[in-house]
């Protein structure tokens, strides 16, 4: 489960925070998906079901997806977009993996699919180092590989599909926080993950950093406590702010445990009119708290855009359309309000901006 | 012979006995003044610690540890330890949890296999210690494994949330019965009724007994295998209880649920004055234990303290009772020597 020796400092942030998600994955729905753990979970064969799987000869690209666990429904939803993806443009998308997100288990779904005739693998890595090798001999047999949600190591892939910018959910959250405190003034709280969380740290910093602009001014940062991602100390903290502050206007959990629970004690508490939660979450665990009133909006990125977009990079990619090279610019129907993404720094692109979930939009979402 | 080799009521000259009574009492009334001098500190620079909703919030945590206080003060006072409660605790949890989620049973019905449940794991307990020998930190270590991992195989990564549950289930959490939070009447109705069952029946003091000491309980022809079992059973069951009442508190819950609680429990006992070698003790000790360290915990949060002291704290407080009965018992020792049988709760092994 631990990001282990990631390059970047952002990208170690982003696997901590892929634990963090997978973590918190919630929702009893069992995943429809087999539990068969060599066998391909997903196979949609798009708009040419006539073609066989081994010679594609379809417009699009024959494209497989391998997530660091399978019937997991954050990447059942990121699956949901890519499939999308696979109908628009005519490919093929296919879905492997393990059920256990350890680089070990990965290994050998990336070794196969280098056999199998694909023309791109998508791949959230486990482990960024670990996974390097088998992605790097993908590439040199002749397949595009584009990384989604976790980075793989820098040099074993052509493209890395980030779901957001970091540095603007600091930011987003002093905005969430501003406008849910009535005339965006009075106390507000942060309720974290553990003290050591990396990307919640990085976070809650920026947040500070954006709560000293002038238009924030009357919100006061009364105090950070941690949840340590446990749902009862997360309940147990979130009590207790109620109780210290009783004048409390806002609670910002940027976790996915933090926010529900956050969310549930306001709700139990009875004070959802005076008190109001927000920060990251998965929209399945928030929408009756988003319905009620407690949580008027917080948010996360669209997984299932995620996915859509992972896709058309992996199909641009194979069609020579773009090689992987910062600056390269291209566009993606739907997305990015249609301006064009341009490849960043370290050939990663970036999805967009925290997504907002409201209630007019959170019953379109499913993770 | 009998007469000198009493066990639960030792040496038949009355002070030694009324002693140990009064220090048992000591330990309790201690306790009482404890909570209310600090809860009085506490208020002066945290006035909100007695307000209604903060004194439901720490009785409720109270009653819940307490339950399972008393059955592991039960096991302990056979010179036993249970350390499988927390597991027991997060498995009943979920189950319940999962089992009205998917709208399998209702709510009574779900409550009563919680219970049921737990009844069932104490009775593997028991079954380890009583039947196969095994110590008892071995096995409920053990145990304490296993109905983890099995917690873990059913659950996953899933997790039930307030909203998979029946609407109004939480709710239970903060009703009141005659203005007193329901948890806190339950759990004091199952400590008056252990309290009763341990002094009034003559299981009651078998269980001292068995403790006490154990041959001399085994030379009176006590069963003492078929008390542990009883005791390990009692323990799953309020344990499975505990469990029931931290879903209703907790609503979301996932295979983690009650990770470390152990440490609250066996700390509640020991705190509430119950020997650890078994013996003595009662459970309204253990009762107060729990609402006492429930209180700490709860100041502070209130008084903003770093909650990294907590841990430390909680080892600290263990610490401060262990020795302070190592001391008590040693006193009655030295006060009763020359006699034939030492008080209850002296040094032993």
């Amino acid at each position: 489960m631990i990001a282990r020796s990631i390059g970047t400092g952002r990208v170690t942030a982003l696997g901590t925070a892929l634990v963090l998600l997978l973590a918190a994955c919630g929702g009893g729905g069992a995943s429809p998906s087999p539990a068969g753990e060599a066998t391909p979970a997903t196979t949609a064969p798009a708009e040419t079901p006539a073609e066989s799987p081994a010679a594609p000869g379809g417009a699009g690209p024959n494209v497989v997806f391998i997530p660091k666990a399978v019937n997991n429904p954050y990447f059942d939803a990121a699956a949901e977009g890519a499939q999308k993806a696979a109908g628009e443009l005519g490919g093929q998308f296919t879905q492997i993996g393990s059920n256990n997100a350890i680089a070990a288990e990965q290994i050998p779904f990336i070794q196969d699919a280098t056999t199998q005739g694909y023309d791109a693998i998508v791949v959230s890595a486990t482990g960024a180092d670990e996974v390097a090798p088998a992605l790097r001999a993908a590439m040199e047999a002749g397949i595009k590989v584009v990384g989604y949600d976790s980075s793989p190591a820098e040099g074993a892939y052509d493209v890395f599909v980030n779901q957001t910018d970091f540095s603007l959910i600091g930011g987003a959250m002093a905005q969430w926080a501003c406008d849910l405190a009535p005339d965006c003034s009075g106390e507000i709280a942060i309720l974290s993950a553990t003290a050591t969380a990396t990307n919640q740290n990085a976070w809650i910093a920026d947040m500070e950093q954006a709560l000293q602009d002038p238009q924030f001014a009357n919100l006061t940062l009364v105090e950070t406590v941690y949840g340590d991602d446990d749902p009862q100390k997360s309940t147990t903290q979130a009590q207790g702010l109620l109780q210290k502050y009783p004048n409390l206007k806002v609670i910002i959990a940027p976790t996915t445990v933090g926010i529900l629970a956050a969310a549930q004690v306001v709700k139990q508490a009875g004070v959802s009119d005076s008190v109001k939660v927000t920060g990251l979450g998965l929209p399945n665990d928030m929408k009756e708290f988003v319905r009620d009133g407690t949580t008027p909006k917080f948010g996360l990125w669209s997984v299932p855009d995620l996915g859509y977009l992972a896709y058309y990079v992996a199909a641009k990619l194979v069609a020579g359309e773009i090689t992987g090279a910062p600056g390269e610019t291209f566009t993606v129907p739907g997305l990015n309000n249609g301006q064009p993404y341009t490849i960043g720094d370290k050939s990663v692109v970036i999805l967009g901006p925290p997504f907002e979930f409201t209630p007019e939009n959170i019953d379109q979402f499913n993770f | 012979m009998t007469e000198q080799v009493l066990v639960a009521e030792p040496v038949p000259a009355g002070w030694p006995r009324r002693a140990v009574a009064a220090a048992v009492r000591q330990r309790e009334l201690t306790l009482v003044a404890l909570i209310v001098v600090m809860g009085a500190l506490v208020a002066l620079q945290a006035p909100q610690l007695l307000s209604p909703s903060n004194l439901t919030q720490v009785s409720v945590i109270a009653s819940i540890i307490g339950i399972a206080a008393v059955g592991q003060a039960l096991v302990v006072l056979t010179r036993n330890v249970d350390l499988s409660v927390e597991s027991t605790i997060g498995l009943v949890a979920f189950v319940v949890a999962d089992v009205l989620a998917v709208r399998l049973l209702d709510p009574p019905l779900a409550m009563a296999l919680g219970v049921g449940l737990g009844l069932v794991l104490g009775v593997v307990n028991g079954i380890l210690v009583a039947g196969f020998g095994v110590p008892s930190i071995v096995a409920t270590l053990g145990t304490l494994s296993i109905y983890r991992g099995i917690d873990f195989l059913i659950a996953g990564g899933k997790q039930v949330t307030l909203t998979d549950l029946p609407q109004g289930y939480t709710a239970a959490a903060r009703a009141t019965v005659l203005g007193v939070p329901l948890f806190l009447a339950i759990a004091v109705a199952i400590i008056a009724v252990f309290a009763i069952v341990l002094r009034q029946t003559s299981f009651g003091r078998q269980v001292y007994a068995v403790g006490s000491n154990p041959e001399a309980a085994a030379v009176l022809g006590i069963p003492a295998r078929r008390i542990v079992l009883v005791v390990f059973a009692l323990c799953g069951m309020l344990a499975g209880v505990a469990g029931v009442l931290w879903g209703i508190e907790f609503g979301t819950i996932n295979a983690t649920a009650a990770t470390g609680v152990v440490l609250q429990v066996v700390a509640a006992v020991v705190v509430g004055g119950v020997n650890i070698f078994g013996g003595s003790g009662t459970v309204v000790g253990a009762g107060l234990g729990s609402l006492f360290l429930a209180f700490i915990s709860n100041a502070l949060i209130l008084l903003r303290l770093s909650q990294f002291w907590l841990q430390a704290i909680y080892g600290l407080v263990i610490l401060i009772a262990v020795a302070v009965d190592a001391v008590v018992t040693r006193r009655l020792a030295r006060a009763t020597s020359g006699r034939r049988a030492v008080a209850a709760g002296g040094p032993r092994r």
